[in-house]
């Protein structure tokens, strides 16, 4: 990696880590969490989707697998938060490489593969749902001790750093993986496999790394969900909602790109917020905008907005070089 | 260096190929000729693995490797071009060609290095920093020849890198070949057209409806009558010779 690789991310994370001092008004401070937190999990999906082309509808899978994991272990066991945070994501990184060895070993691509993501984190609700030892559906409640221990501050600013700080290396290792030969080989894969193969790439290995390091990611999202909001059940763990969400960020910012799932968690949020500033009043008008925000970069913005901006860019430069052309015949 | 010993493969009731045996020793250029349909490119995908043989074997460097993984064989050394060519189209030209280079070059420096010299090597240095997606159908093939090439095989299998070009790139393409075979390269080379099999190949082989019908010099082989009635049907051989006789 080069400086020039590396300086778009240092910015970010500096400007990012400056805002707490401006902004000091809970609601927004929560509204940022939140937003990290899924865009925390979806640079997670965007290592298997975005760079493999491995499309999971699933990933609830591994964000709930963070969060019950982690919950479980400090209220059941005991186990210190931080400790259980490290835990929670070698079991995320667990359960993708078992769910992605049945389904890569099977030659499953495309809707077939996302079908059985999307089947797999249902099984999981449902069992998270039934047994006793994720609570229930009563669910599982994680108990306020406020202690940097506990990964609970007494202001809410130090965990918007926390979260920053692993967006920010994710943003790293997101930066990494495109500039390695296994992001090569990842990016082949989804190309091509079969012309992957016979330029010596073990697809199977390739994929199979790449999901373990995607729910790796997203099982630290779950786990700073549940450390947050100190409350978790199936619906919010394994609930079809954070799927989505985790996959409508990166399509909408640009998928497998660096900065798409973080611009695109942004952008839905943020819309989805002003939304409901304006028209509070009617329930789930957030979901509309996600919805339009959809149909939009769809229709008119493939590759996202990181990859509308690229194209205007080049537009730009396009017209500028036409102009400067333009000038030296006028000049002659 | 390789070896395919009494190879079949049978999809459903056809015979794709048919007891086929084929020796190649290291370098050098024979080429695998023969009618549409014949079972070239399947008796291709058997030897760089893709398709797992009915029966028979395939032995590289005195190694079995019947049952091995594509992946696997372009490490031992087997590359190969499609037919039908795969560029990694969102990719640009460049990286499609270090996605092979990686094989033996595990750091991205040393990989884009490898990749420009051998896209300097077959003539696409100018187009580097292109998409793929964008190359026209001679610049394609040189992509598909180009990122084998970088894998440094040893062994080096090329599906028609010819078809679909017109006489003056085929012309500029052939001393490609050439050179690649030069430095070392073995080459099995599937190929139509007939000019530069008679240009390129030491020996060719002839594969009809599955089965290796002769082999040899191709000038020999192309007087062949069992190879003639391959092409032009049962009796051609026999009516070429009367009227050649009639001619002459």
């Amino acid at each position: 990696m080069t400086a020039r690789d590396l300086i778009p991310i240092a910015v970010l994370a500096v400007l990012a880590a400056l805002l707490p001092l401006v902004v000091t008004s809970s609601p927004v401070m929560n509204f940022l969490v939140f937003t990290l937190i899924v865009a925390l999990g979806a640079q997670g999906w965007n290592i298997l989707g975005g760079f493999g082309g491995q499309f999971s509808f699933g990933h609830a899978a591994f964000f709930g697998t963070g969060a019950y994991v982690t919950a479980i272990l400090q209220m059941r066991y005991g186990v210190n938060a931080w400790a259980g945070l490290l835990l929670a994501a070698a079991a995320g990184a667990a359960v993708a490489w078992a769910i992605g060895f049945l389904s890569f070993r099977s030659g499953l691509r495309g809707s077939y593969f996302a079908l059985v993501t999307l089947a797999f984190a249902e099984v999981f609700r449902i069992l998270a749902n039934a047994t006793p030892v994720t609570g229930g559906a009563a669910g599982l409640l994680i108990k306020l001790e406020v202690h940097p221990a506990n990964l609970q501050f007494a202001d809410r600013a130090v965990f918007y750093w926390l979260v920053l700080a692993f967006v920010t290396g994710v943003l790293l290792l997101t930066r990494w993986i495109q500039r390695s030969r296994f992001g090569a080989q990842l990016v082949a894969v989804r190309e091509n496999e079969d012309a992957a193969k016979a330029l010596g790439v073990d697809s199977l290995k390739v994929k199979l790394r790449a999901i373990a390091l995607s729910g790796a990611v997203t099982a630290l999202s779950g786990c700073l969900y549940a450390q947050y909001f100190l409350y978790i059940d199936a619906h919010i763990a394994y609930g079809s909602w954070i799927s989505v969400e985790l996959l409508l960020a990166p399509i909408i910012g640009g998928v497998g790109t660096v900065f798409g799932p973080v611009v695109g968690a942004l952008t839905l949020h943020g819309l989805g917020e002003l939304a409901k500033q304006f028209a509070g009043r009617i329930p789930g008008i957030d979901l509309i905008v996600f919805g339009s925000v959809l149909v939009l970069a769809v229709a008119f913005a493939r590759g996202g907005i990181l990859g509308l901006l690229e194209r205007l860019r080049d537009r730009g430069r396009g017209l500028v070089a036409r102009g400067a052309k333009e000038v030296s015949h006028a000049g002659r | 260096m390789l070896a395919v010993e009494s190879v079949s493969k049978r999809f459903g009731g056809l015979m794709a190929v048919d007891n086929a045996s084929l020796a190649l020793e290291p370098g050098g250029i024979v080429g695998l000729i023969g009618p549409n349909g014949a079972g070239k490119t399947t008796l291709f995908s058997m030897i760089s693995g893709f398709v797992a043989p009915s029966d028979g074997r395939i032995l590289f460097e005195g190694t079995d490797i019947t049952g091995e993984e594509p992946h696997r064989r372009a490490e031992r050394g087997i590359g190969r071009t499609f037919q039908i060519v795969q560029p990694f189209a969102g990719l640009t030209v460049c990286e499609n060609i270090a996605v092979g280079a990686y094989l033996r070059h595990a750091r991205r420096a040393d990989a884009i290095a490898k990749a420009r010299e051998v896209a300097r090597r077959v003539g696409l240095a100018a187009e580097l920093d292109r998409p793929a997606g964008g190359l026209t159908v001679a610049g394609r093939k040189r992509l598909e020849l180009a990122r084998a090439l970088a894998t440094e095989p040893k062994l080096l299998l090329l599906d028609e890198v010819l078809a679909g070009l017109n006489p003056s790139e085929i012309r500029d393409i052939i001393p490609v070949i050439r050179g690649i075979r030069d430095e070392g390269v073995t080459i099995l080379m599937i190929e139509h057209v007939m000019q530069a099999v008679m240009n390129l190949c030491e020996r060719v082989y002839v594969l009809a409806q599955g089965r290796m019908i002769a082999e040899g010099r191709p000038a020999a082989v192309c007087a062949d009558p069992r190879v003639i009635e391959a092409y032009l049907g049962h009796g051609a051989a026999a009516r070429l010779a009367a009227e050649g006789a009639a001619h002459g």
